[in-house]
Protein backbone atom coordinates (compact mmCIF):
# COMPACT_ATOMS: atom_id res chain seq x y z
CA UNK A 1 0.00 0.00 0.00
CA UNK A 2 1.03 3.44 -0.73
CA UNK A 3 1.99 5.24 2.22
CA UNK A 4 3.14 8.73 1.02
CA UNK A 5 1.94 10.94 3.83
CA UNK A 6 2.91 14.15 2.65
CA UNK A 7 -0.62 15.45 2.48
CA UNK A 8 -0.38 18.05 4.65
CA UNK A 9 2.24 20.29 2.73
CA UNK A 10 1.68 18.94 -0.70
CA UNK A 11 1.26 22.60 -1.83
CA UNK A 12 1.72 25.30 -1.25
CA UNK A 13 -0.92 27.72 -1.05
CA UNK A 14 -1.92 30.85 -3.25
CA UNK A 15 -2.56 32.45 -0.10
CA UNK A 16 0.85 32.13 1.36
CA UNK A 17 -0.77 29.88 4.06
CA UNK A 18 1.99 27.68 6.27
CA UNK A 19 0.31 24.63 6.13
CA UNK A 20 -2.12 23.19 8.34
CA UNK A 21 -1.04 23.88 11.63
CA UNK A 22 0.79 26.83 10.95
CA UNK A 23 0.93 29.48 13.43
CA UNK A 24 -0.77 33.01 11.83
CA UNK A 25 0.46 36.16 13.25
CA UNK A 26 -3.53 38.04 12.94
CA UNK A 27 -6.73 36.13 13.52
CA UNK A 28 -9.48 37.08 10.75
CA UNK A 29 -11.50 39.65 11.34
CA UNK A 30 -15.32 38.80 12.66
CA UNK A 31 -16.55 39.68 9.18
CA UNK A 32 -14.34 37.10 7.43
CA UNK A 33 -15.69 34.25 9.83
CA UNK A 34 -18.75 35.15 9.35
CA UNK A 35 -18.33 34.90 5.45
CA UNK A 36 -16.92 31.34 5.90
CA UNK A 37 -19.54 30.36 8.24
CA UNK A 38 -21.92 31.75 5.15
CA UNK A 39 -19.67 29.63 2.78
CA UNK A 40 -19.58 26.11 4.99
CA UNK A 41 -23.21 26.19 5.19
CA UNK A 42 -23.89 25.73 1.31
CA UNK A 43 -21.54 22.84 1.54
CA UNK A 44 -17.30 22.02 1.32
CA UNK A 45 -16.24 22.40 -1.94
CA UNK A 46 -15.21 19.10 -3.44
CA UNK A 47 -11.92 20.04 -4.55
CA UNK A 48 -8.51 19.07 -3.49
CA UNK A 49 -7.65 21.82 -1.44
CA UNK A 50 -11.27 22.21 0.10
CA UNK A 51 -10.26 24.71 2.99
CA UNK A 52 -8.02 26.43 0.71
CA UNK A 53 -10.74 27.43 -2.15
CA UNK A 54 -13.07 28.36 0.92
CA UNK A 55 -9.75 30.92 2.14
CA UNK A 56 -9.85 32.40 -1.08
CA UNK A 57 -13.92 33.12 -0.73
CA UNK A 58 -14.11 33.80 2.11
CA UNK A 59 -10.87 36.36 2.41
CA UNK A 60 -8.59 34.21 5.15
CA UNK A 61 -5.37 32.09 4.70
CA UNK A 62 -6.22 28.52 4.62
CA UNK A 63 -4.76 27.36 8.16
CA UNK A 64 -7.02 30.31 9.37
CA UNK A 65 -10.23 28.40 8.16
CA UNK A 66 -8.92 25.19 9.25
CA UNK A 67 -8.56 26.73 12.98
CA UNK A 68 -11.82 27.99 12.61
CA UNK A 69 -13.50 24.82 11.69
CA UNK A 70 -11.27 23.48 14.60
CA UNK A 71 -12.56 25.61 17.11
CA UNK A 72 -15.75 25.63 15.92
CA UNK A 73 -16.22 22.16 16.43
CA UNK A 74 -13.70 21.77 19.43
CA UNK A 75 -17.05 24.14 20.97
CA UNK A 76 -19.64 22.35 19.49
CA UNK A 77 -20.59 25.06 17.18
CA UNK A 78 -20.01 22.40 14.31
CA UNK A 79 -22.00 19.48 15.64
CA UNK A 80 -20.53 17.17 12.58
CA UNK A 81 -18.93 18.43 9.34
CA UNK A 82 -19.55 15.65 6.91
CA UNK A 83 -21.82 14.20 3.89
CA UNK A 84 -25.18 14.62 4.44
CA UNK A 85 -27.07 12.00 2.08
CA UNK A 86 -30.36 11.76 0.93
CA UNK A 87 -32.07 8.91 2.50
CA UNK A 88 -35.21 9.36 0.66
CA UNK A 89 -33.66 9.54 -2.45
CA UNK A 90 -31.91 6.10 -1.77
CA UNK A 91 -34.72 4.32 -0.62
CA UNK A 92 -34.64 4.97 2.80
CA UNK A 93 -38.61 5.85 2.99
CA UNK A 94 -39.32 3.96 6.13
CA UNK A 95 -38.71 6.89 8.98
CA UNK A 96 -39.80 5.82 11.99
CA UNK A 97 -40.34 8.12 15.00
CA UNK A 98 -40.46 5.86 18.31
CA UNK A 99 -42.11 7.39 21.34
CA UNK A 100 -41.24 6.03 25.14
CA UNK A 101 -42.80 6.89 28.25
CA UNK A 102 -39.71 6.17 30.43
CA UNK A 103 -39.60 7.17 34.05
CA UNK A 104 -38.36 10.21 34.80
CA UNK A 105 -35.34 8.52 36.93
CA UNK A 106 -34.97 6.23 34.24
CA UNK A 107 -34.88 8.49 31.05
CA UNK A 108 -30.96 9.21 30.70
CA UNK A 109 -29.87 5.25 31.04
CA UNK A 110 -32.58 4.21 28.63
CA UNK A 111 -31.77 6.96 26.37
CA UNK A 112 -27.76 6.37 26.67
CA UNK A 113 -28.51 2.27 25.80
CA UNK A 114 -30.76 3.65 22.56
CA UNK A 115 -28.56 5.82 21.47
CA UNK A 116 -25.88 3.50 21.15
CA UNK A 117 -27.51 1.32 18.52
CA UNK A 118 -26.55 1.33 15.22
CA UNK A 119 -30.74 1.21 13.89
CA UNK A 120 -31.36 4.32 16.21
CA UNK A 121 -30.26 7.96 14.34
CA UNK A 122 -31.43 10.17 16.95
CA UNK A 123 -32.47 10.18 20.61
CA UNK A 124 -33.63 13.47 22.74
CA UNK A 125 -35.82 13.66 25.77
CA UNK A 126 -38.36 16.00 25.62
CA UNK A 127 -41.29 17.43 27.36
CA UNK A 128 -44.45 14.71 28.18
CA UNK A 129 -47.55 16.91 27.13
CA UNK A 130 -50.10 15.80 29.61
CA UNK A 131 -52.78 14.48 29.38
CA UNK A 132 -52.63 14.08 25.18
CA UNK A 133 -48.72 12.96 25.27
CA UNK A 134 -46.74 11.14 28.08
CA UNK A 135 -43.85 9.91 25.95
CA UNK A 136 -40.55 11.66 26.92
CA UNK A 137 -37.89 10.35 25.19
CA UNK A 138 -37.73 10.32 21.30
CA UNK A 139 -35.61 8.17 18.84
CA UNK A 140 -35.50 8.00 15.28
CA UNK A 141 -35.01 4.87 13.11
CA UNK A 142 -34.27 4.81 9.34
CA UNK A 143 -35.01 2.06 7.29
CA UNK A 144 -35.99 1.09 3.34
CA UNK A 145 -39.05 -1.19 4.47
CA UNK A 146 -41.38 -0.51 7.29
CA UNK A 147 -41.36 -4.53 8.17
CA UNK A 148 -37.92 -4.09 8.55
CA UNK A 149 -37.59 -1.11 10.77
CA UNK A 150 -40.54 -3.08 13.26
CA UNK A 151 -37.90 -6.25 12.83
CA UNK A 152 -35.24 -3.68 14.46
CA UNK A 153 -37.43 -2.45 16.83
CA UNK A 154 -38.16 -5.21 18.38
CA UNK A 155 -34.72 -6.84 18.32
CA UNK A 156 -33.96 -3.60 20.63
CA UNK A 157 -36.71 -3.68 22.46
CA UNK A 158 -35.75 -7.45 23.35
CA UNK A 159 -32.44 -6.77 23.82
CA UNK A 160 -32.87 -4.07 25.83
CA UNK A 161 -34.95 -5.46 28.03
CA UNK A 162 -37.65 -2.80 26.94
CA UNK A 163 -40.72 -4.40 26.51
CA UNK A 164 -42.48 -2.87 29.97
CA UNK A 165 -42.33 0.25 28.80
CA UNK A 166 -44.89 1.99 26.72
CA UNK A 167 -44.07 3.40 23.22
CA UNK A 168 -45.49 4.30 20.26
CA UNK A 169 -44.31 3.95 16.78
CA UNK A 170 -45.06 6.83 14.30
CA UNK A 171 -43.81 6.45 10.82
CA UNK A 172 -44.12 9.47 8.59
CA UNK A 173 -45.98 9.34 5.31
CA UNK A 174 -45.34 12.24 3.89
CA UNK A 175 -42.94 15.34 3.92
CA UNK A 176 -44.18 18.60 3.13
CA UNK A 177 -41.31 20.79 3.81
CA UNK A 178 -37.42 19.28 4.53
CA UNK A 179 -35.49 21.96 3.77
CA UNK A 180 -33.06 22.44 6.36
CA UNK A 181 -33.58 26.29 7.44
CA UNK A 182 -30.65 28.36 8.40
CA UNK A 183 -29.85 26.40 11.93
CA UNK A 184 -30.70 23.42 10.94
CA UNK A 185 -29.17 20.32 11.11
CA UNK A 186 -30.24 17.53 8.87
CA UNK A 187 -32.12 15.16 11.00
CA UNK A 188 -35.27 13.28 10.42
CA UNK A 189 -36.33 11.84 7.50
CA UNK B 1 -30.32 6.12 -8.93
CA UNK B 2 -31.18 3.88 -5.81
CA UNK B 3 -29.19 1.74 -3.10
CA UNK B 4 -28.45 -0.72 -5.34
CA UNK B 5 -26.69 1.31 -7.85
CA UNK B 6 -24.24 2.40 -5.97
CA UNK B 7 -20.78 -0.31 -6.14
CA UNK B 8 -18.93 -1.63 -3.15
CA UNK B 9 -16.63 1.76 -3.46
CA UNK B 10 -19.42 4.20 -3.15
CA UNK B 11 -20.94 2.60 -0.63
CA UNK B 12 -17.67 2.37 1.83
CA UNK B 13 -17.31 5.83 0.36
CA UNK B 14 -20.67 7.51 1.78
CA UNK B 15 -20.53 5.52 5.08
CA UNK B 16 -17.25 6.55 5.72
CA UNK B 17 -17.50 10.27 4.73
CA UNK B 18 -20.90 10.43 6.89
CA UNK B 19 -18.18 10.37 10.21
CA UNK B 20 -16.73 13.79 8.98
CA UNK B 21 -13.71 14.69 7.16
CA UNK B 22 -9.71 14.85 8.50
CA UNK B 23 -8.79 18.33 9.16
CA UNK B 24 -5.79 18.23 6.70
CA UNK B 25 -4.78 20.20 3.87
CA UNK B 26 -5.93 17.47 1.51
CA UNK B 27 -8.72 15.93 3.27
CA UNK B 28 -10.23 13.82 0.24
CA UNK B 29 -7.01 12.41 -0.32
CA UNK B 30 -6.47 11.14 3.31
CA UNK B 31 -9.80 9.31 2.81
CA UNK B 32 -9.20 8.15 -1.12
CA UNK B 33 -5.47 6.71 0.63
CA UNK B 34 -7.59 4.87 3.43
CA UNK B 35 -10.18 3.34 1.01
CA UNK B 36 -7.56 2.25 -1.59
CA UNK B 37 -8.62 4.30 -3.99
CA UNK B 38 -6.57 7.74 -5.71
CA UNK B 39 -8.22 11.26 -4.99
CA UNK B 40 -9.17 12.20 -8.41
CA UNK B 41 -11.48 8.64 -8.38
CA UNK B 42 -12.85 9.59 -4.93
CA UNK B 43 -13.62 13.50 -6.21
CA UNK B 44 -15.41 12.25 -9.12
CA UNK B 45 -17.69 9.59 -7.21
CA UNK B 46 -18.62 12.26 -4.92
CA UNK B 47 -19.31 14.93 -7.78
CA UNK B 48 -21.77 11.86 -9.23
CA UNK B 49 -23.35 10.89 -6.28
CA UNK B 50 -24.20 15.06 -5.78
CA UNK B 51 -25.34 15.20 -9.30
CA UNK B 52 -27.63 11.75 -9.36
CA UNK B 53 -29.47 13.69 -5.95
CA UNK B 54 -28.10 11.04 -3.29
CA UNK B 55 -25.83 13.62 -1.43
CA UNK B 56 -27.27 17.00 -0.60
CA UNK B 57 -23.91 18.53 0.55
CA UNK B 58 -21.10 18.11 2.14
CA UNK B 59 -21.47 20.56 5.05
CA UNK B 60 -21.90 21.29 9.13
CA UNK B 61 -24.22 20.82 11.47
CA UNK B 62 -24.80 23.71 13.57
CA UNK B 63 -25.57 24.14 16.83
CA UNK B 64 -28.76 26.22 16.42
CA UNK B 65 -28.75 27.01 20.32
CA UNK B 66 -25.01 27.40 20.68
CA UNK B 67 -25.45 30.19 17.30
CA UNK B 68 -27.25 31.91 18.83
CA UNK B 69 -30.76 30.74 17.77
CA UNK B 70 -33.87 29.02 18.70
CA UNK B 71 -35.21 24.87 17.34
CA UNK B 72 -37.59 23.17 18.39
CA UNK B 73 -39.91 19.79 17.70
CA UNK B 74 -43.64 20.62 17.80
CA UNK B 75 -46.86 19.24 16.55
CA UNK B 76 -50.55 19.61 15.49
CA UNK B 77 -53.61 17.37 15.90
CA UNK B 78 -55.35 18.03 12.35
CA UNK B 79 -58.54 17.22 11.62
CA UNK B 80 -58.55 15.08 7.87
CA UNK B 81 -60.78 17.25 6.26
CA UNK B 82 -58.69 20.51 6.98
CA UNK B 83 -55.37 18.82 6.29
CA UNK B 84 -54.13 20.07 3.21
CA UNK B 85 -55.07 23.75 4.39
CA UNK B 86 -53.06 23.72 7.39
CA UNK B 87 -50.19 22.50 5.50
CA UNK B 88 -50.48 25.46 4.15
CA UNK B 89 -51.39 27.98 6.85
CA UNK B 90 -47.70 26.04 8.56
CA UNK B 91 -45.74 25.78 6.13
CA UNK B 92 -46.06 29.91 5.44
CA UNK B 93 -43.96 30.39 8.02
CA UNK B 94 -40.49 30.73 7.01
CA UNK B 95 -39.66 29.20 10.77
CA UNK B 96 -40.84 25.73 9.42
CA UNK B 97 -37.69 23.80 8.29
CA UNK B 98 -39.65 20.22 8.06
CA UNK B 99 -43.03 19.43 8.14
CA UNK B 100 -43.75 15.68 8.51
CA UNK B 101 -47.60 13.71 8.36
CA UNK B 102 -47.42 11.26 11.03
CA UNK B 103 -49.13 7.98 12.10
CA UNK B 104 -51.09 9.61 15.07
CA UNK B 105 -53.70 11.81 16.59
CA UNK B 106 -51.01 14.48 16.64
CA UNK B 107 -50.59 13.66 12.90
CA UNK B 108 -48.68 16.67 11.92
CA UNK B 109 -44.74 17.38 13.26
CA UNK B 110 -42.73 19.95 12.01
CA UNK B 111 -39.49 21.60 13.32
CA UNK B 112 -38.73 25.31 13.98
CA UNK B 113 -35.83 27.18 13.99
CA UNK B 114 -34.89 30.43 14.49
CA UNK B 115 -32.43 33.44 14.60
CA UNK B 116 -33.54 33.85 18.65
CA UNK B 117 -34.73 31.87 21.37
CA UNK B 118 -37.11 33.91 21.66
CA UNK B 119 -39.00 33.85 18.15
CA UNK B 120 -39.53 30.33 18.82
CA UNK B 121 -42.55 31.20 21.52
CA UNK B 122 -43.78 33.93 19.07
CA UNK B 123 -43.95 31.61 16.25
CA UNK B 124 -45.76 29.38 18.09
CA UNK B 125 -48.45 31.74 18.99
CA UNK B 126 -48.94 32.52 15.07
CA UNK B 127 -49.03 28.93 14.32
CA UNK B 128 -51.64 28.67 16.67
CA UNK B 129 -53.44 31.74 15.83
CA UNK B 130 -53.24 30.87 12.45
CA UNK B 131 -54.43 27.54 12.52
CA UNK B 132 -56.78 27.84 15.68
CA UNK B 133 -55.30 24.47 16.44
CA UNK B 134 -52.92 24.29 19.80
CA UNK B 135 -49.65 23.76 18.96
CA UNK B 136 -47.50 20.67 21.34
CA UNK B 137 -44.43 22.36 21.96
CA UNK B 138 -41.37 20.04 22.87
CA UNK B 139 -38.17 21.41 23.02
CA UNK B 140 -35.30 18.91 23.04
CA UNK B 141 -33.87 18.42 27.20
CA UNK B 142 -31.26 16.21 26.49
CA UNK B 143 -29.50 14.94 23.32
CA UNK B 144 -27.84 11.16 24.30
CA UNK B 145 -25.20 10.91 21.47
CA UNK B 146 -26.34 11.82 17.71
CA UNK B 147 -24.63 10.20 15.20
CA UNK B 148 -26.77 10.71 12.19
CA UNK B 149 -25.33 7.70 10.41
CA UNK B 150 -26.97 5.37 7.48
CA UNK B 151 -25.49 2.85 6.78
CA UNK B 152 -25.69 2.10 3.03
Amino acid sequence: MKTTNDLEFAATGATGATGATGATCHAPSAEAERRLRGLLEQGLPLDQRPWRTLAEQAGMAEDQVMTCVRRWQADGMIKRLGLVVKHRRLGIQANAMVVWNVPDERVAEVGRRLARETAVTLCYRRPRRLPDWPYNLFCMIHGARRERVEAELADIVERLGLGGLEHRVLFSTHAYRQCGGRYVREGEA
Amino acid sequence: MTLEDLDAVDRRLINRLQDGLPLVARPFAAVAEALGITEGDLLYRLERLCEAGVLSRFGPMYHAERLGGGLTLAALAVPEYDYDEVVETVNAFPEVAHNYRREHELNMWFVLATETPERIAETIAGIEAATGLPVFNMPKEEEFHVRLHLPV
